[in-house]
């Protein structure tokens, strides 16, 4: 089954395409909102800003909208997860996906910002698409901004950057990280594993 | 908390088909080290939280090398990636980002039209940006120099460009804060003076850059063993330590480097 990857012309697509490759998966670049009709899964990547990440991203929302109501498999990262939340402080004129009620805030200005390196998670809750994954792996952070859902059983694990961030939510057939796996070594590729085999059950 | 990282550096000579990696001795006296993508992947299933590459002897027909040096890295290694040496344009940054770098280093393109900086950075974002400082201490003191205490005595540090080759006469110190604010998202911070020389890093340039700027900074220059890594992160805010000849030359692997940090109490990735 093909993994479909968003490309809305926001950044550099190969290292999730051969990490997806990598792990077994089928991954294809698309960049026109028709071509997500039947896929088996889609990944939402993403670097930028919020408000221009939207901008680009609107004309896919339609076609996002009817996956995640057929049950699709759907992975956002880093920005893609942000864009997930109704608003962000980054951008305070532009609207998000709104599937997570919440807002997106900046990182306290105590720490290093952005928030640059491998961090550790705090795992809050167990899902299927963190199996192999346990409290204190690392994975590899760049962001400014995090996600705060209204309902916080949407955290599935948080990292410590001053406060605790939110790293992975997930809700029904949606799971977004704020980490980006593809740069995160095994234990990385081991949750893009677990994508593509929820993709194949 | 954030992990301090390790980075081994592979200075690529990209005159030969395919590359070769190299070390010299305080920028001079050339060592064969390996197969650029090759040692990639060794470092990469040893542990490593980011691979730099720099091309030491850029010019634009081997840019093609290094491009497809890093498309065929990035096929089967998932850590970042940072490639550096002659980008000196968005359009050359550009070719690097789209074979599957996730940040570029800039030196002597950044010494020449620091506005580069905000050109990358704008397009990539600050954490694309990666501005490589080599300094050399200065014992002659100067007038609005940054001025810092070493054990040799007071010292100012003077940026070098063309791999070492020339000299600019511009404050290290003071270039780091402006590449900052200009939109470097990380300092990668060379030693002249330590680097090939095996005698550590230099802990007072270290402290004075990263006291310095709000970014990470990557220690490098002068690394032989654990013990420096060690040192350099007991006593310095550096996020992160560069090596090329302890890993190259199979002193010590990337592993047991951070087994040993992290048996020290470093916070490292295991």
């Amino acid at each position: 089954m093909t993994i479909a990857i968003v490309d809305y012309g926001m950044g550099n697509l190969f290292s999730i395409y051969n990490a997806l490759d990598y792990v077994g998966g089928s991954p294809k670049i698309i960049s026109e909102p028709d071509e997500l009709a039947g896929v088996g899964g889609i990944v939402v990547p993403g670097v930028g800003a919020f408000g221009q990440c939207m901008d680009r991203l609107c004309r896919f929302e339609g076609a996002l909208n009817s996956a995640r109501e057929c049950g699709t498999p759907i992975f956002a990262i880093c920005i893609g997860l942000q864009v997930l939340f109704e608003e962000s402080e980054e951008s305070p004129t532009a609207r998000g996906l709104g599937w997570i009620k919440g807002r997106v805030v900046k990182l306290p200005l105590s720490v290093m910002i952005p928030q640059m390196g491998w961090n550790s998670l705090s795992i809050k809750r167990p899902v299927e698409m963190l199996q192999g994954i346990e409290d204190g792996d690392m994975f590899y952070f760049v962001h400014s901004y995090y996600g705060q859902p209204e309902d916080k059983s949407r955290i599935v694990a948080t990292t410590e950057h001053g406060v605790a961030v939110t790293a992975a939510i997930a809700r029904d057939n949606l799971f977004a990280t704020q980490f980006h796996p593809e740069k995160s070594g095994a234990k990385g590729l081991r949750i893009l594993e677990n994508f593509v085999r929820a993709i194949r059950c | 908390m954030l992990a301090r990282r390790i980075i081994p550096c592979l200075d690529c000579d990209m005159g030969v088909p395919g590359g070769r990696v190299v070390k010299g001795i305080e920028f001079q006296q050339i060592r064969y080290a390996g197969v650029p993508w090759e040692l990639a992947g060794q470092y990469y299933e040893d542990g490593a939280d980011e691979i730099v590459f720099l091309d030491i002897t850029a010019s634009h027909e081997r840019r093609e090398t290094m491009t497809s040096v890093i498309k065929k890295t990035s096929r089967s290694v998932f850590v970042p990636l940072a490639v550096g040496g002659g980008i000196n344009s968005v359009e050359q940054a550009r070719e690097v980002f789209n074979a599957g770098a996730d940040k570029i280093t800039l030196n002597t393109s950044a010494l020449k039209r620091p506005e580069l900086i905000s050109e990358i950075s704008d397009r990539y974002g600050n954490q694309a940006v990666v501005l490589a400082i080599d300094a050399k201490r200065r014992y002659t003191l100067e007038e609005g120099r940054h001025i810092v205490q070493t054990e040799q005595g007071a010292c100012w540090f003077e940026c070098s460009f063309y791999g070492g080759r020339q000299f600019t006469g511009i404050d290290a110190i003071a270039w780091a804060s402006r590449a900052v604010s200009l939109g470097a998202g990380e300092i990668l911070l060379t030693s002249m003076d330590r680097d090939g020389t095996y005698d550590g890093f230099d802990i007072p340039l270290t402290n004075a850059v990263a006291k310095r700027v709000n970014v990470p900074v990557i220690a490098s220059g002068g690394c032989a063993s654990p013990d420096h890594m060690l040192e350099v992160f007991k006593k310095t805010d550096a996020s992160a330590a560069l090596a090329a000849s302890i890993f190259h030359f199979g002193e010590w692997s990337v592993r047991n480097v951070k087994t040993y940090l992290k048996e020290r109490g470093v916070n490292v990735r295991i």
